[in-house]
């Protein structure tokens, strides 16, 4: 049995080693918010926080979780970010949208006024295939409305 | 009354004549008024989006049906292959693996393999994991035969995927005759992935005696035909879902070989079963935007008028798709009256192309356009000013006047952008070079019939509509909400929209050759209009007045005496009953030429050392009649330069040129562009309504904005350094190539006879 904490609470799951935490947030617990696009860590659809960390959860195994918090799209539900993609018309086919928040929040939380280079920085390992960029740049940089 | 009429309908320049079933009070409707309604016009934030951005939206990537299977897919590792045998005994012998098939148990599955990725046999289990271990284990022998895999050997050999296709007005002899100026050049672009992020996928499932499939899909009911006729099921015993989907750009307009493979499974197994392509399989079996050769020769005049355009093409189409509107361009752009034009499509043992955003006139923008800018070099006559002369008034290809054009205005609204030519110029430093280039742009997006909608009003004075369509990220659910808003006088918040399903709508059109807004707008703007019509003759009746005299407005029923009742008060009459307006996409102008227009403004830096290429700005002007929602149009265009610039920049799909295998299966192979590579984007829209098209003036805006990108950004970089780049991408060793051939050019004009 494997303990690991997600958005705040305690979760208990039987998963086999091997799993990554992407695999485990999708199927074991059901939260579909993270997306699964490429699988091998070259397109940042699966971000996630470990400790307010991004990472990409589909090549971290489950098992080297240990005991950081776990953040997903889910936790991050009433972030004014959301708000802020949605008023930018930031997503467009909205795949990539829970990836691109989940690492947003991480910057913000550290640089509450980021510059459009650090931005640009930040977020460079998030793709988006629609082309919603210059709308998630404006999205981060008016996060707060 | 229902009428059935005979009409012409074009998706992605292919254009077929169809019956199909109108409604005369749809066409009666008066197109709103040029410039912002209450709703239509104005910005309107995506209904959808906080759905999508809080990770709650329900992809088909993210459903799990009770008891559904993982399927996975053995692919050819070669380009050409015998399958000698296939065993797949140790496979279906491990603990979770309820089923497997092979060629005979669907038709998309092969044992003479004709591309590297093409599907041999396939293997449902209880989860993916499990499932691609079982693949892994089938015992299978290959004999490997030698593939094509070059385009011009191909046609130089006959292998040909359809007859040469040849065009020709006028005469080009002729015209090369009077020609003062010929310029002559062979251009080529590389194959490219769509890339969506969602990969290709469906879920399929028996349910009783109908196919329920779940897919991220381009086109519901295309889905649901293409099934029921390959299955010889009756069409409403396949049940199509698509609600929210992840991408698809051209390539998700087809079952692909992934649904039939789970419909065998799910046959075969009695269980849903899931095929998903995994990423590396996407860049295999997913469909691409076909590589291209394009020799391009064009004569002008002194005074810059074209006398003389010619083009052949080939298409590397790969083992099997469609031969492309490449020569499309140069026949429709520009009133030259002698053109010629031949197009082969190169059948190779490379995986099969798919519609790829405006395919075709992208890459045969780039040649012709690109063309047009040594020509206006040759001439000594500025770039715009040439496009300018040879602005066509009517269509040349069959002599059809067009609905609407507003190419030159345009044109007059890209003199700010292209004035700043000067300034970028002398703002070059050192090895960095700056220059502008622009290109213009023509394009299909005018829809069509059949497609419908219905409107219902419930008691509560709310609306919803309702049809069979797809939202692909494009924002048309929140196009579709705005219009039916503005017919019934309601705020935008009162109208939701029900779609994707075709259990549960009514026939709706596919969300490609940008027309989804002009073929459903109208639908849509019809049902509203019924149901309008509706609740005021309810209305006349409660309060005894004449329903001329009434009006929808402001989520109020309004008399002209002045008097005024909240719509709840008139549909609270109802109960439980609803009202429902239905509505229909009447026919196209007859004997007109329905087309998008635009141009595009580039400015570029190049490192002449380096050869690096930085895109810094793009200004685009396109004309694509009314625009119902100016955020998502913005977004639609920026979104297509994007794509645009990595086309011409970085994207590449390789291949092993011995063994036609891909090489680059991975996203970080395969370079889609980062939001660190994106310029500054400015987007107008010249927001003028086709008078002619429909009740609504609206065309379609998702491809028209990647047509002119490359062309635009290779004329800016021959402005900046003199260098003629022929090929995409504009990789480092094709920059210092050109700039190493502008340099010898230049060496051999400067020495003496």
């Amino acid at each position: 049995m494997l303990e690991i904490r997600v958005n705040g609470v305690a979760r208990e799951i039987e998963t086999p080693v091997g799993r990554t935490l992407a695999e485990t947030l999708r199927e074991d617990l059901g939260l579909t918010g993270t997306k699964i696009a490429c699988g091998e860590g070259h397109c940042g659809a699966c971000t996630v926080q470990l400790d307010g960390v991004p990472v990409l959860s589909c090549i971290t195994l489950v098992h080297t979780v240990g005991e950081r918090e776990v953040t997903t799209i889910e936790g991050l539900r009433d972030h004014p970010l959301v708000d802020a993609f949605v008023r930018a018309d930031a997503l467009q086919c909205g795949f990539c949208t829970p990836g691109q928040i989940v690492s947003a929040a991480a910057l913000v939380e550290d640089e509450p006024e980021p510059t459009p280079e650090r931005v640009r920085q930040a977020m460079a390992g998030n793709l988006c295939r629609c082309g919603a960029y210059p709308r998630i740049e404006e999205a981060v940089i008016a996060w707060r409305g | 009354m229902a009428r059935l009429i005979r009409t012409e309908k074009e998706v992605e320049g292919e254009y077929t004549e169809q019956w199909v079933v109108v409604d005369d009070d749809d066409e009666a409707l008066d197109q709103w008024p040029q410039g912002p309604g209450e709703v239509v016009g104005r910005e309107a934030p995506r209904l959808d989006g906080h759905q999508r951005a809080r990770g709650e939206a329900i992809y088909t990537a993210d459903l799990a049906l009770p008891g559904m299977l993982h399927a996975a897919v053995l692919r050819s590792p070669f380009s050409r292959a015998n399958v000698k045998r296939l065993d797949l005994s140790k496979a279906l012998a491990l603990p979770g693996v309820l089923g497997a098939v092979e060629p005979g148990d669907a038709h998309v599955l092969e044992r003479e393999p004709s591309f590297h990725g093409a599907p041999v046999a396939a293997v449902a289990a209880e989860s993916f994991a499990r499932a691609r271990e079982a693949v892994a284990v089938i015992d299978v022998e290959w004999e490997e035969l030698e593939p094509l895999v070059d385009a011009e050997d191909a046609v130089r050999q006959g292998s040909l995927l359809e007859e040469p296709r040849q065009y020709e007005r006028g005469s080009t002899e002729a015209g090369f005759g009077e020609a003062d100026v010929i310029v002559e050049a062979e251009y080529r672009t590389q194959t490219v992935l769509h890339n969506a992020l969602e990969t290709h996928q469906s879920v399929c499932r028996w349910e009783g005696d109908t196919l329920e499939i779940y897919i991220s899909t381009q086109f519901i009911w295309g889905i649901r035909d293409s099934v029921s006729e390959q299955l010889g099921l009756p069409p409403d015993r396949v049940r199509v879902v698509c609600n929210f989907m992840g991408g698809g750009f051209g390539a998700k307009n087809s079952p692909g070989d992934y649904t039939y493979i789970a419909i065998a499974l799910a046959e075969k197994t009695g269980r849903p079963v899931r095929c998903a392509l995994t990423r590396r399989e996407e860049s295999l079996a997913a469909g691409n935007r076909n590589a291209t050769v394009q020799r391009l020769r064009a004569g002008a005049r002194s005074d810059g008028m074209l006398v003389a355009l010619e083009g052949e093409f080939v298409n590397a189409i790969g083992w099997k798709g469609f031969s492309g509107p490449t020569y499309g361009p140069m026949e429709m752009l520009y009133a030259c009256e002698n053109v010629r034009t031949v197009t082969h499509a190169a059948k190779l043992n490379l995986p099969p192309n798919a519609a790829f955003r405006a395919p075709g006139f992208v890459e045969g923008t780039f040649g012709l356009e690109c063309v047009l800018d040594e020509l206006a070099g040759r001439l000594e006559l500025d770039p715009l000013e040439l496009r300018r002369r040879n602005h066509a008034d009517n269509d040349l290809v069959d002599g059809r006047p067009f609905s609407s054009k507003n190419l030159l205005e345009c044109y007059r609204r890209a003199e700010p952008h292209w004035s700043r030519r000067d300034d970028v110029r002398a703002r070059s430093e050192g090895p960095v070079r700056r220059g502008v280039g622009l290109a213009s742009q023509i394009w299909y997006g005018g829809g069509g019939p059949p497609s419908y909608a219905w409107v219902r009003v419930g008691s509560d004075g709310r609306a919803t509509v309702i049809t069979a369509m797809q939202d692909i990220g494009t924002g048309t659910r929140t196009a579709m909400a705005q219009i039916a808003a503005e017919q019934l006088g309601l705020p935008l918040e009162r109208v939701r929209v029900e779609l994707g399903d075709s259990a549960r709508g009514p026939y709706a059109s596919i969300s490609a050759g940008s027309s989804t807004t002009p073929s459903m707008g109208p639908a849509v703007r019809a049902a509203a209009a019924d149901a309008a019509r509706q609740i005021l003759e309810i209305a006349g009746q409660r309060y005894h007045l004449e329903e001329r005299v009434l009006s929808l407005r402001d989520g109020r029923v309004v008399s002209a005496d002045g008097g005024s009742w909240p719509l709840e008060e008139v549909t609270g009459l109802l109960g439980d009953a609803q009202i429902l307006g239905k509505g229909s996409r009447g026919p196209n102008p007859a004997g007109m030429r329905v087309l998008t227009f635009g141009i595009q403004v580039a400015e570029v830096a190049i490192d002449v050392e380096t050869g690096e290429v930085r895109v810094e700005r793009i200004a685009a002007i396109h004309d694509v009649g009314r625009v119902i929602n100016p955020l998502g149009a913005r977004s639609q265009v920026e979104g297509g330069i994007i794509q645009g610039v990595g086309h011409t920049l970085s994207e590449e799909r390789l291949v092993d040129p011995a063994t036609g295998q891909v090489l680059t299966q991975t996203l970080d192979a395969y370079k889609l562009p980062t939001i660190a590579d994106v310029p500054e984007i400015v987007a107008e829209l010249l927001d003028i309504p086709d008078e002619h098209l429909t009740n609504l003036g609206s065309k379609g805006l998702g491809e028209p904005p990647i047509v002119p990108t490359a062309a635009a950004i290779v004329n800016a970089i021959r402005d900046a350094t003199g260098a003629d780049v022929r090929s995409l991408p504009v990789t480092r060793e094709e920059m210092l190539r050109a700039l190493a051939e502008a340099r010898e050019r230049e060496k051999v004009a400067a020495s003496p006879a």
